[in-house]
């Protein structure tokens, strides 16, 4: 074992390339007068001193796009603060070979200063709002005559559903009373949806356009707490 | 302000106007200024129930096209001086009601009166509908057999998505059950739904039970209302009825079969 130690020990990497993801501060440039960058940064520094000594910057300057800039001020300038610029990016090809020889600063590409506006500005798309969700609560008897349809989501009856009455819903249908009328769950032909209820009394059951009328519903199965969902094109009411 | 009470039911021949009749009568007798008014246009009863068909002069739909005043039409009660009747026209029909013309009576009405009573129409067409917009309890009559049970299922679905409280997200209006032409008897023999097989089905506050009885068809031929019967069941059911609307804890009469005595059973009684 301890052969193989030292063995390993000559072995040692001094260090190890990867790739990672670090976070920086980023400095947008705004404007090219260095005096007058200088000031504003003095006072941005002095808010929060703690926060910015010694801190990597990248510097931004997208928005000043082919403009000539005096890199060798601006580093000092973010010297003089305590700040270390560390690379540029979202500049033009002649800005980087500017601020490389002149500044000594690298140059940073950052993918999403590579696309054009537009294609960035989907981007709040892809990440969608929070889900939305769709679920009706109805805490009221559903009475005779009255129609209830909840589009792209589940309905949940609180109180019972008159015979005459009829209950829709694109997703799943729960009815915590009893359920005379008619409940037809999948309306737009989701064949994974199921009706849950606690007293199975209904005129008829539906899941995706597959439906049971209430002569076919078995008399064991009526006055119970059921689910019922669809199995192999046949609708299954089960027991719960 | 008035509190607005629909009689309703959907179904026809329940004893709506019955009930109308005795509970504007029964709140009266207890001191309340109280009006009722049929909104029967074109089949009125509500008069001839009452007793006053003869002093018609002006009706409901004259007052809605202020072709006269709401005192002129109004027709006061001979047994009881908190009693108003406002009859329906007989030669119209329900057209002649419309929402705003409705609610400026029972608005002016409010500022003389502690109840007003509205007696629905069968249906659920614009006199029934109009007749329980504005209202504030519903006191909605079932006999005891599946059809008016279902019906009365449709009005009360209307009665919380139709009426001007629903419609304004309002506190909604007060549903009460009254079931009528009851008969424990054939209940007991499996002829008639019970209380219990009605209650399950609507699931409403019972306001009471009034028994089948000769008393009710006695009463409307001679025009008194039938809570003036004291000695009938069906005049007393409805005292029960009008102290319990009123908050007062009456226990439920006439639900179960009389013990009949002896003689009673001989002499079938």
């Amino acid at each position: 074992m301890p052969a193989s130690h030292s063995e390993s020990a000559e072995f040692v990497n001094a260090f190890e390339i990867k790739s990672g993801a670090v976070n920086l501060p980023v400095l947008k440039l705004l404007s090219v007068d260095m005096e007058y960058v200088s000031s504003q940064l003095w006072q941005k520094v002095r808010q929060a001193p703690e926060f910015f000594r010694n801190a990597p910057m990248a510097i931004d300057i997208h928005s000043l796009a082919d403009v000539d800039i005096d890199f060798v001020g601006l580093v000092r300038a973010m010297r003089d603060c305590g700040l270390i610029p560390v690379g540029l990016c979202g500049g033009a090809e002649r800005q980087n070979q500017a601020a490389q020889a002149h500044a000594g600063l690298s140059v940073i590409s950052l993918a999403r200063h590579e696309l054009p506006p537009p294609a960035s500005a989907p981007k709040p798309k892809a990440a969608p709002p929070p889900a939305e969700v769709h679920t009706k609560i109805v805490e009221q008897p559903v009475r005779s005559g009255q129609r209830i349809y909840v589009a792209g989501g589940d309905l949940v009856v609180m109180s019972q559903v008159s015979a005459g009455a009829e209950i829709m819903a694109d997703g799943n249908i729960h009815v915590y009373g009893t359920l005379r009328g008619r409940a037809l769950a999948g309306v737009q032909g989701n064949l994974g949806c199921r009706i849950f209820c606690h007293d199975l009394q209904a005129e008829l059951v539906s899941i995706g356009g597959h439906y049971k009328i209430s002569e076919n519903i078995d008399d064991s199965l009526r006055g119970v707490p059921v689910q019922i969902y669809l199995q192999d094109q046949s609708l299954v009411i089960q027991r719960i | 302000m008035a509190r607005i009470i629909v009689v309703t039911s959907g179904k026809g021949g329940v004893g709506k106007t019955t009930t109308s009749a005795a509970m504007a009568m029964g709140l009266a007798l207890k001191g309340h200024r109280t009006a009722v008014i049929d909104f029967d246009v074109g089949l009125r009863n509500l008069d001839l129930i009452m007793g006053c068909e003869r002093r018609v002069v002006y009706d409901f739909v004259n007052v809605i096209n202020g072709e006269s005043t709401l005192n002129q039409a109004l027709i006061k009660d001979k047994r009881c001086d908190k009693l108003f009747i406002l009859p329906a026209s007989q030669t119209r029909d329900k057209e002649s009601l419309t929402v705003e013309g409705v609610g400026k009576v029972l608005e002016d009405l409010s500022k003389d009166f502690e109840f007003i009573v509205c007696d629905s129409p069968a249906g659920i067409e614009r006199g029934a509908t109009l007749a329980m917009y504005y209202a504030d309890d519903a006191i909605v009559v079932t006999n005891p057999e599946v059809s008016s049970v279902r019906d009365s299922d449709r009005m009360l679905g209307i009665l919380a998505s139709k009426s001007r409280r629903a419609e304004q997200g309002e506190e909604p209006i007060k549903e009460y059950l009254l079931l009528t032409r009851y008969s424990p008897e054939r209940v007991k023999l499996g002829e008639m739904l019970s209380v219990e097989d009605v209650q399950d089905i609507l699931s409403l506050h019972l306001l009471g039970v009034i028994p089948e009885s000769k008393a009710v068809l006695n009463a409307s031929n001679s025009g008194v209302p039938v809570i003036l019967d004291e000695k009938s069941d069906a005049g007393q059911a409805f005292s029960d009825v009008v102290r319990r609307y009123l908050g007062e804890h009456v226990t439920h009469r006439f639900i179960d079969v009389e013990k009949k005595s002896i003689f009673g059973r001989l002499f079938g009684g």
